[in-house]
């Protein structure tokens, strides 16, 4: 599931719940909406909610970086919890989008 | 070593059942206490050799996905996922992070997330056939508190 908030020049999707290759395609699609219709300079995915990903979620992250940068916009992904960002590690992320961990306790 | 518990589970591969495939082995896993990070280690590698089925092997058509899982005496769990789909052509390649042959957003990097979260993958495949996971992960053994 996905929230998608816009202010100014910043869209912010809340991401929640478990990001596989079933639920991603519908996550997509709702914030290329956003980012599509808007003037964007800071694309933020945040993955506070968020209490399962695999590799689905890296493409869905890769994909945003590239819709980011098509409107001259930088990508930040915040809240991953130490086992998302396990994940994230392993492709890399971090040389894409900045990387805020989100609370290390939450699982 | 011969098991001492198994289940398997046959289901469609239908996008939907990536999240049942994963809830239903870690719920089996679940007597062996392992802690919340190897039960996420477990889940995130079944989703990955599930989605392997329904976005490679099947492709556009809905097929038959097999996982079986069995735990042994010294806590090692083996899970294996079959699909009677096409094929895998080059493993190797296929293993390599980056590579897909799905494009769109897939991310390649299926077999490296199941190499890195479990101790062992061995992929055997023949085109046309199908393609074939086992997946082992030894879940470490932790003293209870009344035994303490």
């Amino acid at each position: 599931m996905v929230k998608i908030d816009v202010t100014g020049e910043v869209v912010t999707a809340f991401l929640s719940g478990e990001i596989d290759h079933h639920t991603a395609a519908g996550i997509r699609k709702e914030i290329d909406a956003a980012v599509e219709n808007s003037v964007l300079t800071l694309l933020v995915l945040d993955f506070s909610g968020v209490t399962f990903m695999d590799s689905s979620g890296i493409g869905l992250v890769m994909g945003r970086y590239a819709a980011a940068r098509k409107k001259g916009a930088v990508l930040h992904v915040s809240g991953a919890s130490e086992t998302l960002y396990k994940v994230m590690r392993l492709a890399g992320i971090e040389r894409l989008a900045r990387l805020e961990k989100g609370d290390a306790t939450k699982l | 070593m011969k098991a001492i518990n198994s289940f398997t589970l046959t289901m469609l591969s239908r996008s939907t059942n990536e999240a049942f495939a994963r809830s239903a082995v870690s719920a089996f896993v679940t007597c062996l206490d392992p802690t919340l990070e190897e039960i996420n280690d477990i889940k995130t590698a079944v989703s990955e050799a599930v989605t392997n089925c329904i976005v490679h092997g099947y492709r556009d058509t809905i097929g038959k996905i097999y996982i079986t899982v069995q735990i042994f005496p010294d806590n090692v769990v083996s899970v294996k996922v079959r699909d009677t789909g096409c094929g895998i052509e080059d493993i190797e390649k296929a293993k390599e992070p980056l590579f897909t042959t799905a494009g769109g957003e897939r991310a390649g990097l299926g077999f490296a997330v199941m190499e890195s979260f479990m101790d062992s993958l061995k992929v055997t495949s023949k085109v046309g056939k199908g393609t074939t996971v086992t997946m082992k992960k030894r879940i470490s053994v932790r003293v209870k508190s009344h035994e303490r």
